[in-house]
């Protein structure tokens, strides 16, 4: 029967002495106290990017779903009628635009401060703060939408446009939200004395809230053509 | 244990295959064969059916018993046996498969879709029968248009099971309504082509008649239509195949294809009790 | 991708307590027996929901004792209701298809050996694993407490068809909060779905130890990873589907509802909705679902089926291949669901080709396992029995599915017994015997203790005869048009098939008896069975290169380097006929 069988050269890559120390239970993080945020040879870097795209392309698959079921729904009913998409829209999607800008302003900033090509941790983290509040704003803004429409007597199921109307935008904020959760773990961390973000993490939520952006262009497309 | 294996499907594999060949089951009377076809349209869907039967039916047996044939063959051999590999390896099996396989679903695919094109590329004779068919929460229901050959508005808010108005007519204000003929048996002259308009009262039911070689989906808010042409007098069971709650085993009407002559008896009985 | 070897993306220390090792556990080795122990309780809930159906087909006015206690209005006295029929009808397919078939072969056994086959110490995203089994377990939860509402659990089968399931409780009885539990239910399943296929992709891709390049994976890994690509898709769309049914039901939207319908004497407040678009949503989910079901089933087997074999497959690449083109076509098919729905006839041509074509990597991938057993050396043992079987199952459903794959043969053969034989027969018995097989092989590596070789053969030929006993005579059922969801057999054409209908429910009690020898087998070996080695099987992939059960942190800190391709077997070495995946040495000529 083998056993593990101990090859003679093992030669396996030696995590740098800075990752050798595990964190503590589940959080545990590889950056230990002070470190600059890991760039090369992140071992988690791969594997959360292609989480990210991962959930990402689900993302996008579900939305896909709620568009079939749009373009099939218009063409079963005869009681589609045009919905005049609320004005404060537009100004929430330039909202979450900037945010994205913001984003990638601090995202780059934090990439030159773990490069130490700056000593300034606080301008991202001001950066990344305003991300926060814009994305805030945002969903504040697609709730006043919602309010409006509720004041002109279009609610959930009044008709079919108000409906898609509805869930669209309620999915769509649902999981800025999440967003929102993920960046302000971002920002606990940066605030926490003790540097321990890695950049597949910065990484990886920059990309959702990104994503986040791009797919309310889409949904804002397709209800502008559509509904 | 590998011979045992071997004898037990080839066994099984036969066994299996007796109630296919004698479309009884085993030792009673009890038959499985589809009814005999009274459709004009059905004989290409037996002819599809038997000639897939046979196609399925050797592959089936024929590899049940190939691997039976295997297993006895490999199975507990010497520790140091040679081992051999089957002439050709995979590329043979990959031809094998894309040839048997391909081959069987072109001849199926293009037979099947003249079949299924006589059911439902076909539009209905302009001369065919009108029938209309709703079904509902646990029956079916069926309208003539009667002597003025129209059929009258349905009112779904003017439904009302307990004085018969099934489909909800208004013959008070609706003129074409008042000669329609409603029942609850599908009574239809033999030869003739049926144009049969089916509608869904509540939810999803089907129409299955399996002498007629015909099933079709009722789908609330679609109008949807069959045709067929019976070609044999008798009365046939139409059941419901599609779940529409509690009462879904009991929902069924009798189809009952009459001579030209006992048809136009029975229709102006039932116009008379209308 | 790289070859160096990473390390875990978040590595945990060994945990201490009680909760942290059993409970709420990051080790994937725990999650994974976790999630096999839900499908247990799953499929064991789900026969017995069977068992009770088919007394009730056969005996339908006969009082089930006991059965007033699970329900009063639906088996008063114990006499099963019709709608109680259809009741336990949906829970059976729900709990097996989502609970079960989804479960075992994938998340179960995926959980376990994906991470250690490819010689990582743990799943990329040990946390997201564990709120995975725990939101399943919610799922599951949910779905259960259907049976205790007064109103009791819907009606409208696993499937769950508008306008039955949308309406609301006019449609019948369990169509209030019943189904809308269920529509919960399924849309928390989703998300706990959604987060494992994250972590198998994500996993498998970036993973990888020194040497473990994608050709050198196990073909049972290669499955877990084809299902899961195919299962983040797929559920990625019944979620907004579960949702859109939801707010039909409860916030009056006519997503599937169209105008004018009279329910109960009600007329419906909805208007404009399509039936048809919940079966296109639900059965693009659907299709894919049952391929998640069968697949890592036939990875088992073929790593199975090679070691008992002691030769590699005449190709395990292009069994891969075919697993990749059946994930692929799987997605095309799903209207054969809906042939005589009422959708475009045309339409129905059109998805019957894709459906045929699934064929051909099928039979490909058959010819090659017989082929490969040609001029192999076999060792018989329960596991590789249960391989065999599959083989065997396999083509039985498979040959069915021919039949309905053509719409004209399904305008006779929809929505009867032929149907469910052949569902049955791939799902209900193949993939089980997959799960079956899996059980038998890794239990020693699992658990540190053999099971009882001669119960377990027992176990298959009981099983084997059995469940042929029980769903080949669906099929004979079907060609006389049986239908099938009827609660009981009235109409002219169906009470002469009783006697065949009972000779069926014995022998599903007799088999289903014969689960209780599993059982036993699996708990008294658990603490009595004999030591298991770390290799019994003579098995080269990599969980078979340490302990049984395996420590904490699967490689001891260590990253294992992989020299060989995982099937080097039939060949001359220091351990014998096989080399290991990590051994130096090379096979000697």
């Amino acid at each position: 029967m083998a056993t593990v069988v101990q090859p003679p050269e093992h030669k396996h890559e030696d995590p740098s002495p800075a990752q050798q120390h595990t964190g503590g239970g589940g959080f545990g993080s590889f950056v230990p106290t002070g470190g600059p945020l890991k760039t090369l040879g992140d071992p988690s870097q791969e594997a959360t990017r292609t989480g990210i795209w991962v959930g990402l392309a689900a993302i996008t698959m579900s939305f896909a779903a709620f568009t079939s079921a749009l373009l099939v729904r218009q063409t079963t009913g005869s009681d589609w009628r045009h919905l005049t998409v609320p004005p404060i829209v537009f100004a929430n999607t330039i909202v979450l635009l900037a945010s994205s800008v913001t984003l990638e302003i601090a995202r780059r900033r934090l990439a030159a401060y773990a490069r130490h090509e700056s000593a300034d941790r606080a301008a991202p983290l001001r950066w990344l703060i305003t991300t926060l509040l814009l994305g805030l704003l945002f969903v504040a803004g697609q709730y006043a939408a919602w309010a409006k429409l509720r004041a002109e007597g279009l609610y959930l199921a009044s008709n079919p446009n108000s409906s898609f109307f509805y869930v669209l935008t309620a999915v769509h904020a649902l999981h800025v939200l999440g967003g929102l959760g993920g960046l302000l773990r971002v920002v606990a961390k940066l605030r926490n004395p003790v540097f321990s973000l890695r950049k597949s993490t910065m990484d990886a939520t920059s990309y959702y809230w990104h994503f986040m952006g791009i797919l309310w262009l889409y949904v804002l497309f397709v209800m502008w053509i559509k509904l | 244990m590998g011979k045992l294996f071997a004898i037990v499907i080839t066994v099984i594999a036969l066994a299996c295959a007796v109630p296919i060949i004698t479309h009884h089951w085993f030792w009673s009377d009890i038959s499985f064969a589809p009814p005999e076809d009274i459709s004009t349209h059905g004989h290409a869907i037996d002819d599809q059916m038997s000639d897939t039967m046979v196609e399925a039916g050797l592959s089936f047996l024929a590899a049940q018993i190939l691997l039976g044939i295997f297993v006895w063959k490999s199975a507990d051999r010497k520790k140091d046996a040679e081992i051999k590999t089957f002439p050709g390896g995979a590329q043979l099996m990959v031809i094998a498969a894309l040839v048997l396989v391909g081959t069987e679903i072109l001849a199926l695919g293009v037979l099947g879709q003249k079949a299924w094109a006589n059911v439902y590329f076909k539009a209905a004779a302009p001369d065919a029968l009108q029938v209309q068919a709703q079904a509902g929460q646990f029956a079916f229901y069926f309208r003539y248009p009667g002597a003025d050959g129209k059929f009258g508005a349905t009112h779904p808010d003017k439904i009302d099971e307990g004085n018969s108005n099934f489909f909800g007519l208004d013959p008070a204000n609706d003129l074409e309504s008042r000669d329609d003929i409603v029942t609850g048996e599908l009574a239809i002259p033999v030869d003739r082509e049926v144009h049969l308009m089916m509608h869904a009262k509540d939810v999803g039911h089907s129409f299955y008649v399996r002498e007629l070689r015909i099933q079709q989906d009722f789908v609330p808010g679609l109008d949807l239509a069959v045709h067929f042409t019976a070609t044999k007098v008798g009365k046939y069971e139409i059941v419901c195949t599609q779940l529409c709650g509690l009462g879904h085993y009991n929902m069924k009407a009798y189809l009952n294809v009459l001579s030209q002559a006992d048809f136009d008896a029975w229709m102006k009985q039932k116009a008379s009790e209308q | 991708m790289s070859e160096t070897a990473v390390s875990t993306v978040q590595q945990h220390a060994p945990p201490s307590s009680f909760i942290r090792k059993h409970i709420f556990s990051l080790d994937h080795k725990v999650i994974g027996k976790q999630y096999y122990a839900l499908a247990l309780v799953a499929v064991f809930m789900g026969m017995v929901l069977s068992w009770l159906m088919r007394i009730h087909l056969v005996w339908p006015n006969a009082p089930i004792p006991g059965l007033q206690f699970l329900s009063k209005a639906g088996a008063p006295g114990g006499v099963m209701t019709p709608e109680y029929y259809l009741s336990l009808l949906t829970m059976h397919g729900t709990l097996m298809v989502f609970f079960v078939l989804t479960n075992a072969p994938f998340a179960a056994f995926g959980n376990y050996f994906l991470p250690i086959q490819i010689g990582a110490e743990d799943m990329a995203f040990p946390r997201f694993n564990m709120m995975s089994f725990w939101t399943t377990f919610l799922a599951f939860c949910i779905l259960v407490t259907a049976f205790f509402i007064p109103d009791g659990p819907p009606i409208s089968g696993w499937t769950a068809y508008a306008t039955l399931s949308a309406v609301g409780p006019d449609s019948g009885p369990g169509e209030g909060l019943g189904q809308t539990l269920w529509g919960l239910s399924i849309f928390v399943f989703c998300i706990a779905s959604l987060l494992g296929s994250l972590n198998f992709i994500a996993t498998t891709l970036d993973l990888r130890t020194k040497g473990m390049t994608l050709a050198r994976m196990p073909i049972c890994t290669w499955a877990w990873f084809i299902t899961s690509c195919i299962a983040l898709l797929a559920f990625a769309v019944l979620m907004p589907a579960c949702l859109l049914l939801i707010l039909d039901r409860v916030a009056g939207t006519s997503f599937f509802i169209p105008a004018g319908l009279v329910i109960s004497d009600h007329l419906q407040p909805h208007s404009g909705g399509s039936p048809l678009l919940w079966q296109h949503l639900f059965w693009f989910f659907g299709h894919p679902e049952v391929y998640i079901a069968i697949l890592p089933a036939m990875g088992i087997v073929s790593h199975i089926l090679i070691n008992s074999m002691r030769r590699p497959l005449l190709s395990h690449k292009v069994i891969i291949y075919c697993m990749m083109a059946i994930g692929f076509l799987s997605y095309m098919v799903w209207g054969h669901h809906m042939f005589v729905s009422g959708m475009n006839p045309f339409s129905s041509l059109v998805f019957s080709f894709p459906t045929l074509m699934i064929t051909i990597p099928a039979t490909i991938m058959t010819l090659i396992w017989l082929g490969s057993l040609y001029g192999s050396r076999l060792r018989i043992s329960a596991a590789s029995l249960f391989a065999l079987g599959f083989l065997s199952m396999f083509v039985s459903g498979g040959v069915s599915g021919f039949f309905l794959a053509q719409p004209s043969i399904d305008i006779y053969l929809h929505a009867t017994y032929f149907v469910v034989g052949h569902f049955h027969m791939v799902m209900g018995v193949a993939a089980i015997f997959g799960i079956f097989a899996g059980t038998y092989f890794w239990f020693p590596k699992m658990t540190g203790h053999m099971m009882s070789e001669s119960l377990g053969k027992l176990h298959f030929w009981l099983t084997f005869i059995g469940t042929y006993c029980i769903f080949m005579p669906f099929h004979y059922l079907g060609l006389a048009g049986n239908v099938r969801r009827y609660s009981a057999f009235v109409d002219d054409f169906l009470v002469p098939l009783i006697p065949v209908h009972r000779f069926i429910t014995f022998a599903a009690l007799f088999t289903g008896a014969v689960q209780l020898i599993f059982l036993y087998n699996l708990i008294h070996s658990r603490f009595r069975g004999a030591p298991a080695p770390a290799n019994p099987w003579e098995c080269t992939s990599l969980e078979w290169t340490m302990p049984s059960p395996p420590p904490f942190d699967n490689f001891g800190g260590k990253h294992p380097v992989v020299y060989h391709d995982p099937y080097q077997y039939g060949v001359k070495s220091s351990t014998g006929d096989y080399l290991m995946q990590d051994s130096p040495e090379q096979a000697q000529t």
